[in-house]
């Protein structure tokens, strides 16, 4: 079956089974390897995408029901060759050590900025719920979140 | 891990999705947000040759206000019902529990009626849609109805929805602005569900007794229901009451026993957090 949607600001087209998930569309058809497969259980957040602008578990979407969407992975973060803020954040405060979590962190953290540019602790907390790290034990990806936070507000001279 | 193969169709209204159940009968299912159907099929527990995704129509979602009731689709996704200004100001109770079902992920997919028609013991909104006296309404070919949520959840994931029914919608008459509420779970640390959930909705006399309480009960038994002997025991009755009433949610009731908890563990946590919310909901009520 045909969908059409738009990867990281491309638009394409693609002939795929229906039962084809987000995520291995993403990664196996896209050939975008960014975004992980955990659990495939919906519970570790290590395939989070922003599906226009919202994260979702891309192993539990199907990539027919992203048709016409905005998808954004990891991938499409950077820009003219420079991380995005929360990339940076992560980068600056060692925000993870095997790095199997990260490209989920780090979308589920564009997506909470986006909605909440100077978010608490505890805020960061509760948005990052569904996202498992086994490495870190999460202080740092909070310290990378809280960087990028202030780094967005800087950029934008609040 | 991925579903068995199936066609896949796109509803474009509701009228098309009905024609749709009915070429397709007993091999076809609706696809909504697919946060639990798309895990079941991963897992094989589910393999419909059909899938009719309701998920893009656009009658079924949105929250609007009609003649006093507050309308919303059942396509809307429980992040929009989390973060919705009419609904944090009139159905608080219902915010309140869409903000703690699974995490953000799933609130941004997961809709109000996929939760509703699924009936999953555990799940969150079905607490509160009872003590806030919500009616589903339902079409089919043959035309729409209202059921109110004491008669829609019939038993484990059975609901009064018929083959070739959809539910298209919520309907909610919101409590009086000096109605105290409070939606208390506890969690199952991996997925989110409740093991238990409290949904509590009281109004206050002139003196500060209660008036009227509502409470829903989830997660404790195969469907979830109205907790009426608590209600009854409290009507007129102040503070001091509600502990000794709280008690009295598990009477009747079938208590579930699995690997996260006991019937035992489960029908304690139903009376300790039907005692909490009936408390928080009392100091949120005015008199
Ligand atoms: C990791 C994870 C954690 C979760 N945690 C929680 C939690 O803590 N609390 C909680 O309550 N839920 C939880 N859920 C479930 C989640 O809320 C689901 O989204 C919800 O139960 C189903 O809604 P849906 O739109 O995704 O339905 P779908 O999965 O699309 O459909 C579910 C069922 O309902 C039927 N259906 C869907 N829409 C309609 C309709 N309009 N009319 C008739 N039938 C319909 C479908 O045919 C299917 O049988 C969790 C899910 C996941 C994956
Ligand atoms: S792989 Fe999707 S949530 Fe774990
Ligand atoms: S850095 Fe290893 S799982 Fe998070």
């Amino acid at each position: 079956m045909r969908v059409s949607l738009t990867v990281n600001g491309q638009r394409r087209e693609d002939d795929i089974e229906p039962r084809t998930l987000l995520v291995h569309y993403l990664r196996e058809v896209a050939g975008l390897t960014g975004t992980h497969v955990g659990c495939e259980t919906s519970l570790c957040g290590a395939c989070t995408v922003l599906m226009n602008g919202r994260a979702v578990k891309s192993c539990t979407t199907l990539a027919v029901q992203a048709e016409g969407a905005e998808i954004t992975t990891v991938e499409g973060l950077a820009r003219d060759g420079k991380f995005h803020p929360v990339q940076e954040g992560f980068w600056e405060e060692h925000g993870l050590q095997c790095g199997y979590c990260t490209p989920g962190m780090i979308m589920m953290a564009t997506d909470l900025l986006s909605r909440n540019p100077d978010p608490s602790e505890a805020e960061i907390r509760a948005a990052l719920e569904g996202n498992l790290c086994r490495c870190t034990g999460y202080q740092h990806i909070v310290n990378a979140v809280r960087y990028a936070a202030n780094k967005m507000r800087a950029a934008k001279g609040a | 891990m991925f579903p068995a193969p199936f066609e896949y169709h796109r509803a474009g209204s509701v009228k098309e999705a009905l024609s749709m159940l009915r070429q397709f009968g007993d091999d076809a299912k609706l696809l909504a947000g697919g946060h639990s159907l798309v895990p079941m099929m991963k897992m094989r527990l589910a393999t419909p040759a059909h899938l009719i995704d309701i998920g893009s129509v656009r009658e079924l979602s949105g929250i609007r206000e009609e003649g006093g009731k507050i309308v919303i689709g059942a396509a809307t996704t429980h992040a929009q019902v989390e973060t919705s200004d009419l609904v944090r100001r009139k159905l608080g109770l219902l915010a309140e529990c869409a903000a703690l079902i699974g995490d953000v992920q799933v609130r941004n997919r997961g809709t109000l009626g996929g939760s509703l028609a699924h009936a999953d013991p555990a799940a969150d909104y079905p607490a509160a849609v009872l003590a806030l006296d919500g009616e589903v309404s339902l079409e089919s070919e043959s035309g729409a109805r209202t059921v109110k949520a004491d008669d829609f959840f019939i038993d484990l994931m059975t609901t009064a929805a018929q083959p070739g029914e959809i539910v298209t919608a919520v309907r909610f008459t919101p409590p009086a602005p000096a109605a105290g509420y409070a939606y208390l779970k506890h969690r199952q640390p991996a997925s989110g569900f409740a093991l238990v959930g409290i949904a509590a909705l009281v109004t206050l006399d002139g003196k500060g007794n209660f008036q009227s309480v509502r409470v829903g009960v989830t997660g404790l038994c195969a469907k979830a229901f109205r907790a009426k002997a608590v209600e009854s025991a409290l009507a007129g009755k102040g503070r001091d009451a509600i502990a000794q009433a709280a008690a009295h949610v598990t009477d009747g009731a079938d208590a579930l026993s699995d690997i996260h908890a006991s019937s035992e563990f489960r029908s304690e946590l139903a009376r300790v957090y039907t005692r909490r919310a009936l408390e928080q909901a009392l100091a949120r009520a005015k008199s």
